[in-house]
């Protein structure tokens, strides 16, 4: 919950030390984290031919994830959308949840900024709850986070519980290096393909 | 409605091809021109059918379908055309196979003047992101049409759509 007794809760989470828990389980499941600094922090966790990085393309992070979530429904699909992404695509969460696919996990790295342009607030510093509109919005499985005790008591509903799962994470806005993985479109995409498929990918 | 036949044969057509190429997610935002399609799509479990709040998402779905080995379509009315345009940056960027089938307003006998200004820039919107435009404007070349743009985007990795003429679907005319 966002608040306890009408008072805020204090945010305290480092977002690299978030992202690094995460996807320390990863194991064999597709990542797809949003532009700007969640792709920073899952390069700082470590890059990964299973990653697919976005320099671009916001609002589209959570629906990039759909689509691979439909094609490989064997596989577990993290989402790892900032706050501004999600919320430029916030009908997303409602196309997710009218589509229900149990291996899909939108987890929300929200520093409740937009952090690449000068660190404006977005609508979740003002009190939008995106935990609450992916629960109404048919997502099984929600919760939100604010402490690293909490991240461990969700960390079963990343890999293991029956999707769609939503985890609002809030982070501080506290300054971390970037870390950028490689930028060439194409050639992340071939990357992932064929790191996914083999030989396929090129069929 | 006018220049239409009771009940067109190409949306069965379409569908076809789509299940030929090995087309897997259908992703769209409705429009009456697709109503058909969208149905015979909805009824196959070779299929998964995405409703869309916007056309954007659709683009960007489809890249995820691209990245786990699936085919898609995204079905949509020309003025979901410009829903779309920064998301066309990472289709361009990443060179991501992308077809989309795109029923025309504001064109032939068009009727409500809010649909015109999209209509006819449609094409223009789509060639200067980068999408290869196929127009089809007689209901017997509807279904060549998309098999050819589903070949090129497929076999020759490109961003295709074809865009489904007015004058194939019957103009709306609310005012009769």
């Amino acid at each position: 919950m966002a608040t306890e007794g009408g008072t805020k809760r204090e945010i305290v989470l480092n977002r690299r030390e978030v992202v690094a828990r995460v996807l320390r389980d990863r194991g064999d499941a597709l990542v797809v984290p949003g532009l700007g600094a969640p792709t920073w922090d899952a390069t700082a966790a470590g890059d990964h031919p299973l990653t697919f990085a976005m320099w671009g393309a916001m609002g589209g992070t959570a629906m990039i994830a759909l689509g691979l979530a439909l094609a490989q429904r064997q596989r577990r699909v993290i989402a790892l959308p900032g706050d501004g992404d999600l919320l430029m695509g916030i009908g997303s969460l409602a196309t997710i949840g009218t589509q229900g696919p149990p291996n899909l996990v939108v987890a929300v790295i929200d520093n409740e900024r937009y952090g690449e342009t000068g660190m404006q607030e977005t609508h979740t510093a003002r009190g939008v709850d995106l935990e609450g509109i992916a629960r109404a919005s048919g997502f099984r499985k929600t919760a939100s986070v604010y402490t690293m005790q909490e991240l461990e008591a969700a960390m079963p509903l990343v890999y293991e519980a029956p999707g769609p799962v939503f985890i609002g994470i809030k982070v501080t806005t506290d300054p971390v290096p970037n870390v950028l993985p490689p930028r060439d479109g194409a050639w992340l995409k071939h990357r992932f393909r064929q790191a996914l498929l083999g030989d396929k990918a090129f069929e | 409605m006018s220049e239409q036949p009771a009940t067109p044969t190409w949306p069965r057509g379409i569908y076809d091809g789509l299940r030929a190429n090995s087309v897997r997610q259908v992703a769209y935002v409705p429009d009456a021109g697709h109503s058909e399609l969208i149905k015979l799509c909805q009824a196959t479990e070779q299929m998964s059918t995405i409703s869309l709040t916007t056309e954007e998402e659709g683009i960007a779905m489809l890249a995820g379908a691209w990245l786990g080995g699936e085919r898609g379509v995204l079905l949509m009315q020309s003025s979901g055309v410009g829903n779309c345009v920064n998301l066309f940056s990472m289709v361009q960027e990443c060179r991501f196979p992308l077809l989309m089938l795109v029923t025309m307003r504001g064109q032939w006998g068009e009727f409500n003047p809010w649909q015109v200004w999209m209509g006819s820039s449609t094409r223009t919107i789509l060639e200067q992101c980068g999408v290869l435009c196929f127009d089809v404007d007689e209901p017997q070349r509807v279904v060549e049409t998309v098999a050819s743009a589903s070949d090129l985007v497929f076999n020759a990795y490109r961003s295709a759509a074809v865009l489904i003429g007015q004058r194939v679907l019957g103009s709306k005319n609310f005012l009769k």
